[in-house]
Order: C-alpha cells, then sequence, then structure tokens
C-alpha cells in the first residue's frame, strides 16, 4: 500500500508546468484525492509527478456576469463555500455537498476531479449539464478551449491530452427563470453515488417551461445528458406529467451491475432520481422567480 | 529541493520543512513518504494512525492550515511549509487533555481507540466554524470517519459535550 518510487517536479509557473510535463512525461499532481489512492494501490505507478500545489495563482474563483471562472487549485471546499458562486449558480455548491466527505473536499480539486473522468464524479456531470469549457494549456501547442461536449471520452478518459495542463474551468451561470438541483442516492454518507442526477428547468413569464434537461451519473461511461424539454414544453410548471421524460432517460442510459448495484436497480435509481431532479429544479425555479 | 538520494535504493530525498503542533521540523525524505509515515515514522508521531491508507476510513486525519486532510492522500513533500495539528497537538496549552479529548472521556466515544485521532482532529476543527452543533449537525460532521467499536451514538454525544466544554473554557 505505497506508491513506487518516481520523480518529483516542483514547479512555479504555469508554463514550467506544462514543460515539465511534457518532458517527463509524468503525470499532474493536484489534489492527490484520486491520483495518491491509485499510487497506493500500484494500480498506477507514474515515473514522474508535476506538482501543481506551489504554483501561485491557481486557486482563484472569479464569478463574473456571465460564468464562474475556477482553477486548477481551486479546491471542492472553496467553491462549495463561495457564497458569490452560490448566489449565481446554486447548483455548484448542490452538487458539491454529494462529493466525497468534508475533509476530501478540502484537498481535492474540482478541476481534477473534471480531468480525472470518473463516470461517478459529479462535477463532470455538472459541467456538461451546463456546458462548460475546460482551458488547458501544452507547452507545445499552447493554449485551448475544450467544450464539455467534446471533454468525457470514457470512463477516467478525457479529450485532455497526456501534455497538456488543465489550468481553468468555466461554469456558465444558468439563464434567468431557470431552476437546478441535485438528487442522488449512494450506500453511505460521502460515497460515490450508485446514481446521481443533475437537471436545469427553465420557465418563461407564464411559468411554462421553455426546456429542461438532466446529466446523469454512474450509468454510463461518461456523464450522460438527456434533453427533455420535448418531453414538457409548453405545460405550465403545475400541470407537468415528466413520463415521457423518463422514458428519455430510460432509453439514453447503459448502466452496469458491479458490487454496488445491479443494472436494473440503477435504471429503477435513475429514472425515480430523474422524476425527483425535475420536480425539484421546478420548484426551485418558482422559488427564484418569487424571491 | 533535491538535495541527496538514498545510498541503498538510489531514490532521490528530498528536503521538506513542516510545523507541527508549532514545532519546525525538517525531514529528508522520498517523495513517495506519505505525510501520515513521514509523521510516524520520520518524526515518531505515532498517534496519527494509518487504517486503511485509501482515504476511506479518516484515522489518518490531521489539520493542514486548520483543515481537516487525510495525511494519507498527502506526500510529504507536497505538504513543504505547512503548518500540521496532529492528535497530539490537540491537548490544552498545560498539557492537560483539550476540550474534544476530554468530552471522550465524559461520554465514553471509544473503545479499541484506534479511530479516535481522526475524530479527535476532525471535531477539533469542526468546532471552530460550527461552536453549538445541533445532534444532526454532529452526526454529518464526523460523516466521514469510521469507527467499528461504538456505534457512534457516544461519539456524536461527545462532538455536542466538546462544543460545550469550549464554551465553558473560553467562558472563565
Ligand atoms: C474516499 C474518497 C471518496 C471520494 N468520493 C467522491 C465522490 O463521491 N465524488 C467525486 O466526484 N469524487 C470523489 N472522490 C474523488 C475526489 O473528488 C478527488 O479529489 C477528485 O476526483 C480528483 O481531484 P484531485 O484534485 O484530488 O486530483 P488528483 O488526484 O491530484 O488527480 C487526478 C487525476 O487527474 C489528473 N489531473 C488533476 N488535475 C490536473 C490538471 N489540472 N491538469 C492535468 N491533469 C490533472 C492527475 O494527473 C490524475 O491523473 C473521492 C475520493 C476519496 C479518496
Ligand atoms: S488511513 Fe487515511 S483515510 Fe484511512
Ligand atoms: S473505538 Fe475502535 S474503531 Fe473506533
Amino acid at each position: 500500500m505505497k506508491p513506487a518510487p518516481f520523480a518529483y517536479h516542483r514547479p512555479s509557473t504555469v508554463a514550467e508546468a506544462a514543460q515539465l510535463l511534457a518532458a517527463t512525461q509524468g503525470k499532474i499532481l493536484a489534489g492527490g484525492q484520486s491520483l495518491i489512492p491509485i499510487m497506493s494501490m500500484r494500480l498506477a505507478s507514474p515515473a514522474a509527478l508535476v506538482d501543481l500545489n506551489h504554483v501561485p495563482g491557481l486557486a482563484a474563483i472569479d464569478v463574473t456576469s456571465t460564468a464562474v471562472h475556477i482553477g486548477a487549485l481551486t479546491r471542492h471546499a472553496a467553491l462549495e463555500a463561495n457564497d458569490a458562486a452560490y448566489l449565481a449558480n446554486p447548483l455548484l455548491r448542490r452538487a458539491l455537498r454529494h462529493v466525497a466527505h468534508a475533509t476530501i473536499r478540502n484537498r481535492g480539486t474540482t478541476v481534477g476531479s473534471i480531468v480525472h473522468a470518473d463516470p461517478a464524479a459529479e462535477m463532470p456531470a455538472v459541467l456538461r449539464l451546463l456546458g462548460g469549457i475546460v482551458e488547458a494549456v501544452s507547452s507545445e501547442r499552447g493554449h485551448r478551449s475544450i467544450d464539455s461536449a467534446d471533454f468525457f471520452v470514457g470512463p477516467l478518459e478525457s479529450a485532455l491530452q497526456p501534455d497538456e495542463v488543465a489550468v481553468a474551468a468555466t461554469f456558465p451561470h444558468p439563464p434567468g427563470g431557470s431552476g437546478s438541483s441535485w438528487a442522488e442516492i449512494s450506500r453511505r454518507h460521502g460515497d460515490y453515488g450508485l446514481v446521481g442526477v443533475g437537471s436545469l428547468v427553465v420557465l418563461d413569464e407564464g411559468r411554462r417551461i421553455t426546456s429542461a434537461s438532466v446529466c446523469l451519473i454512474s450509468v454510463g461511461g461518461t456523464p450522460v445528458l438527456v434533453d427533455v424539454t420535448d418531453a414538457s414544453s409548453g405545460t405550465t410548471y403545475d400541470a407537468v406529467d415528466w413520463t415521457a421524460a423518463l422514458e428519455l432517460v430510460d432509453a439514453a442510459i447503459d448502466p452496469e451491475s458491479d458490487i454496488h448495484a445491479t443494472a436494473a436497480y440503477r435504471r429503477q435509481l435513475a429514472r425515480v432520481l430523474t422524476g425527483r431532479a425535475l420536480a425539484q429544479a421546478t420548484a426551485d425555479a418558482i422559488a427564484r422567480v418569487a424571491a | 529541493m533535491t538535495t541527496a538520494s538514498d545510498p541503498a535504493s538510489a531514490e532521490a530525498l528530498h528536503d521538506v520543512t513542516l510545523t507541527v503542533n508549532g514545532v519546525f521540523q525538517q525531514l529528508r525524505v522520498p517523495a513517495r513518504r506519505l505525510l501520515s509515515d513521514a509523521l510516524r515514522h520520520d518524526l515518531r508521531l505515532t498517534g496519527t494512525h494509518v487504517g486503511c491508507e485509501h482515504g476511506v476510513c479518516g484515522a489518518c486525519t490531521v489539520l493542514i492550515e486548520g483543515r481537516p486532510t487525510r495525511s494519507c492522500l498527502v506526500f510529504a513533500v507536497s505538504a513543504d511549509g505547512a503548518s500540521i495539528t496532529t492528535v497530539e497537538g490537540c491537548l490544552e496549552p498545560d498539557g492537560t487533555l483539550g476540550d474534544v479529548q476530554q468530552a471522550f472521556q465524559d461520554c465514553h466515544a471509544l473503545q479499541c481507540g484506534f479511530c479516535t485521532p481522526g475524530f479527535i482532529t476532525t471535531i477539533t476543527a469542526y468546532l471552530e466554524d460550527h461552536p453549538n452543533p445541533t445532534e444532526d449537525e454532529a452526526r454529518e460532521a464526523i460523516g466521514g470517519n469510521l469507527c467499528r467499536c461504538t456505534g457512534y451514538q457516544n461519539i456524536v454525544a461527545a462532538v455536542v459535550r466538546a462544543a460545550e466544554i469550549r464554551r465553558e473554557r473560553t467562558a472563565t
């Protein structure tokens, strides 16, 4: 249960980090909350680690009029605690509360969790649901922005290239008149969810649903985004029937069985939690309009 | 930073400075040395316990800059320059039991004691931000720590009791 030896590098700028990453063909060390257990179990033995923790300026949280921007060293706990981010986009805090335990969130980074691309992780799904962006830097090719629609490639696989450092992520604010929610069931407090569902519902002035979408975790190799607008739109919030939306979700997912849950149970959870998440997001939209 | 190599293995060694429980410490460790092992083996502070070594049990929890963190999920070299509090640092300045430790004794909140250091550090930090937790909040606060003996009831009671003791001690 001890990691294998590796060469340790401690850059003090992003440019230096990108250079070291390319030169050593190593791995970035961010919060280490996924990487270190994997190394301790010897599931991975990278020859070199490039430690981002001593690069200044990467932990910022900027809430602008259009989005919440975070850096590669923004810890889950810092984003969760940020009131400006919560006011602009309550879904961030709602989902972060389901990411591991508070103690893990003190060290783990939100960008690290997005890059790690665990299909059971919450924040990749939130990024996808909101149409967010990951900013990456390589020493050879410079800077590029990767849309969340292109970022999640497979289980634990993102579009980030081995020589790229993810320096930031952007979560666009949900539109006016919208409500959001996160619904999840896990075996124990702080465990990865058996299934989790993020939901975004947008109402017009007549309180009709103009758009509704959900993004599910633990039911496929990547976060599964399902636009359920057509299954609901035009209906006012109190008359909506989500049955058709549940069918759309059921058709979109491909859950697997493991020691925690059977595929059939995950399917059942996906239906129940989708219904719950959509109802909660709708109620949230009403509450926000009223406030 | 790399200053030497281990003559037996040729593994590079790094100089690391830490402030542990207020005491300045210098270590020379390989990069793969977990903070939990640096505390226990290099600094001989064996109060920090190691249960699962992959972040699940919470026994190894220490405070880094005041915030509860799994010491088994941090490389010592990466914590260079940090200020760390272990269970040994959760005493009163005069060496008597700290408020959380006293509450654990009062409430019989430990049996074998293996999990206790992680609870003490976690609760010590929690009470800084939540001086008057309800029983539900107390339960939530310890959600990341496993105990195989007590059944948690007495630990929850100890969180509430520790808050009481802290208020009493700061009042006098
Ligand atoms: C007990 C436990 C329970 C957990 N439960 C949950 C949970 O319920 N939900 C959840 O979402 N997560 C959970 N996690 C994981 C946690 O959220 C991690 O913090 C997160 O997944 C990874 O972030 P990190 O900063 O720790 O990344 P690291 O562990 O440092 O890195 C993870 C991977 O991403 C790469 N990487 C990280 N940052 C960058 C970057 N900026 N650029 C390029 N590559 C990078 C690393 O090279 C590595 O391959 C849990 C962890 C533990 C130990
Ligand atoms: S030993 Fe660190 S969490 Fe179990
Ligand atoms: S007292 Fe034995 S594990 Fe908690």
